[in-house]
């Protein structure tokens, strides 16, 4: 017998900056842990809470969004060693700290590299610039465990928008431990949330949602077919993103650009 | 003199002025009695012809082809031909001069394509002439230019075409949307299979002449007329590697439903509701006239119409009367008619669909004004009505009616304008109007739409990208960003938006 039995951190749900059991009170084993297995109602939630975060988050100026993106580097930085435990060692989680970095100086150059000044034939002044979509679901690849979700939900949030995302239905720690660093992120409560569960149980509630603006079926496996129609139900972005690049492109398949017209005179 | 102007600044617009007849002349189009396809760079007899009106006057003008599966999978067949034997190949440069020619030759042929435009479409030759033909030339001037510069563009991506481009247009902008689909396309070097509106083929037929003047190789480009099975067919085809939309909402849900898993790429321009915003600061006769370009350009036949006017409360009252007013002075008739404002409802089901909508407006508790006009017994026509009194909820302030019709809603706070303007699932356009610069960028800012217009309204370039947030379609046209959708980039995610 021990002298001192540990503590067992209890996996939960990431919803809204808060840490919520699954509503429907239902758990599943993974990677030896009892994990919450989310349910509709707690897509629901969860499409709620970013909906909510959504006019805060996109709200801030880019330069204070590269900031929080940055702090967030940091939190994960200092829970290195716990995130090399749930992945594939310190290679990747170093690997995702500096994708987190180098995104987060992407936030404040977004509008240079993609917007433009449009030189229209009349006296107007023209200028296009990128904004997000609004709210992204997100199903995260399973390979790399920690790297994948990085690199599928930071590109969103980099552009101002605020992410569902379903982690990997067999190795969901690392999304756990990831919302825990968020949560001390100040990224705003709400901006990120993480579902665990059956991929193939939320997925379809996620594609079908007519409050979320857009999906990225990186780790849909088969099922993007299914999936693909569903999102059409309200013109749904539909993104394939790859579970491990990084390219301000990446980013540019969250947002929408608007053009502004003014007239120009005396 | 002067006695006279005081009196006129005060009295109501006359009613009982006559316009002598202005007629645009006829004879510098010569309609064909029969179209066929336009395959491989020939005509190509169909099995199935509709015949093809003017709105105007209900006369059949021409019989055209009503294309088939296999009219289909031949113009794809030519596409994918013309892609790989020599399109695709050619030097920027080259694929730029094709599509210089095809703009100057489009600018010198512009008056007959006008006059085409407004008696198959039933837009006012004002406009035509104006508007549409000027925009559809321009479109091929600008994007001939970028043809060989799609590196500077798009630096390191390494931009390649897609392959073959099945685009569906709508009836509303006939000639214009062939332009914003056509010439990004060849620019970026795809090869196209167009299907123009059911009811408005023929400028669409009459640019193959130019395109046979320009000498553009045979399939590049490729038209097959006809109803909606032969867009269907279209977007079904195994030999299409792109398609691009503009239409209804619910056309281009069950086109991404259809494309579903396929891996096609795919670009929709959809429906609107636009909200035009009217603070107590504007020039108010300048918004009058924006409100009315607004709603009542192209008869309300526009997707970014300006369809739901929301008032400040405080000026609700003399904005209204001055818009009425200024209603009382739209001339209604003739779309060859050189002082007509209002041509003619584009097909007898689009009268039907605004009718009904208009009848919801009145049966849930909306109050109606249209000025008198006298309307044409033979064709479609429906004046330019205003609805006030109208609920957020009320059907006409939902639903895209796409007709002369507007609803008048009002506000009081910056703060509930914004809501309220966003409460519709669609975001192609907005407008705002005050004198306030500060306001402006922050209505802009907060507006859930892609295009903005600021003490303007209904303004369209080239180099203006154009296109929607939420359920109003995803991708743009025009500008830099309006190449895009006709590119690959290699080692890249796929996504259309």
């Amino acid at each position: 017998m021990p002298d001192r039995l540990p503590i067992r951190k209890t996996y939960k749900l990431f919803i809204g900056g808060a840490f919520p059991r699954s509503e429907s009170g239902r758990t599943y084993e993974a990677e030896g842990q009892n994990v919450a297995r989310a349910s509709r109602k707690d897509v629901r939630d969860a499409v709620r809470a970013a909906r909510g975060a959504f006019p805060k988050w996109s709200g801030m100026t880019a330069y204070n969004r590269g900031q929080v993106l940055y702090r967030l580097a940091e939190m994960v930085e200092a829970r290195s060693a716990e995130f090399a435990q749930l992945c594939d060692g310190r290679a990747e989680v170093e690997a995702a700290i500096d994708r987190v970095v180098w995104y987060a100086g992407w936030a404040d150059k977004l509008a240079q590299v993609l917007g433009s000044s449009n030189p229209v034939a009349g006296p107007y002044f023209n200028f296009t610039v990128p904004e997000p979509t609004g709210v992204v679901a997100v199903l995260a690849p399973d390979e790399p465990t920690l790297l994948g979700l990085v690199s599928r939900i930071v590109p969103a949030l980099t552009g101002g928008n605020t992410v569902i995302a379903v982690a990997s239905e067999v190795r969901p720690l690392a999304a756990i431990e990831l919302a825990e660093a968020i949560a001390t992120s100040d990224v705003p409560a709400g901006a990120v949330n993480l579902l665990t569960g059956s991929r193939g149980e939320l997925a379809p509630w996620l594609a079908a949602h007519m409050d979320v603006n857009a999906i990225d079926l990186a780790g849909a496996d088969g099922d993007s077919p299914e999936l693909e129609r569903a999102a059409a139900a309200n013109v749904k972005r539909v993104v394939h993103g790859r579970a491990d690049s990084q390219s301000p492109w990446e980013i540019a398949a969250f947002l929408e650009l608007k053009t502004v017209w003014h007239p120009v005179g005396q | 003199m002067a006695e006279l102007d005081r009196t006129q600044q005060h009295a109501p617009a006359p009613k009982d002025w006559t316009y002598a007849p202005a007629p645009e002349s006829r004879d510098v189009v010569r309609i064909a009695e029969r179209y066929s396809n336009f395959v491989g760079g020939e005509w190509v007899e169909p099995s199935g012809t509709y015949a093809t009106i003017s709105p105007s006057s209900e006369e059949p003008l021409a019989t055209v082809a009503q294309g088939t599966d296999a009219d289909v999978d031949a113009a794809v067949v030519a596409a994918r031909d013309a892609f790989a034997n020599g399109w695709s190949e050619l030097s920027g440069s080259e694929r730029a001069k094709y599509l210089f020619r095809i703009a100057r030759i489009l600018q010198e042929r512009s008056r007959e394509f006008a006059v085409l435009e407004s008696l198959n479409g039933g837009k006012p030759i004002k406009e035509s002439r104006d508007v549409d033909l000027p925009l559809a030339a321009a479109h091929f001037f600008y994007y001939a230019g970028w043809a060989d510069k799609l590196e500077y563009a798009f630096p390191n991506r390494r931009p390649r075409p897609v392959g073959v481009a099945g685009q569906i247009i709508p009836w509303n902008f006939p000639l214009l949307m062939l332009a914003w689909k056509v010439a990004p396309a060849l620019a970026c070097g795809n090869t196209v299979v167009l299907k123009p509106a059911e009811t408005t083929p023929l400028t669409a037929l009459l640019f193959c002449d130019v395109l046979r003047q320009a000498d553009l190789p045979a399939g590049v480009v490729n038209i097959v007329t006809g109803d909606g099975r032969t867009g269907a067919a279209l977007v079904e085809h195994d030999g299409v590697d792109k398609i691009a939309f503009t239409g209804s909402t619910e056309v281009g849900k069950a086109i991404q439903r259809r494309l579903a898993g396929t891996g096609k790429r795919l670009t929709l321009e959809l429906g609107g509701k636009a909200a035009n915003i009217v603070f107590d600061d504007s020039a108010l006769d300048q918004a009058v006239e924006g409100i009315v370009n607004g709603i009542y350009f192209n008869q309300g036949h526009v997707c970014c119409a300006g369809s739901r006017l929301f008032v400040q409360e405080s000026i609700y009252e003399p904005l209204v009367e001055k818009l009425k007013r200024r209603l009382t002075t739209l001339r209604v008739g003739d779309p060859l008619d050189k002082n007509t404002d209002v041509g003619a409802i584009n097909s007898a089901m689009q009268l039907e669909k605004i009718r009904s909508l208009v009848q919801s407006g009145v049966d849930e508790g909306a109050e109606i004004y249209q000025p008198p006009c006298r309307l044409p017994e033979k064709g479609y026509w429906f004046a330019p009505t205003v609805f006030t009194n109208v609920a957020q909820s009320y059907r006409i302030a939902q639903e895209e009616i796409f007709g002369p019709v507007l609803s008048v809603l009002t506000f009081r706070t910056p703060d509930e304008a914004v809501e309220k303007a966003n409460n519709t699932p669609y975001g192609l356009s907005a407008g705002v109007w005050t004198e306030k610069g500060s306001r402006i960028l922050w209505m802009a800012q907060r507006m859930r739409a892609g295009v903005v217009w600021a003490n303007t309204f209904n303004r369209f370039d080239p180099t203006s990208p154009f296109g929607g947030y939420k359920e109003s379609g995803f991708g743009r046209e025009g500008g830099r960003h309006g190449l895009e959708p006709y590119l690959t980039f290699d080692g890249e995610g796929r996504h259309d938006a």
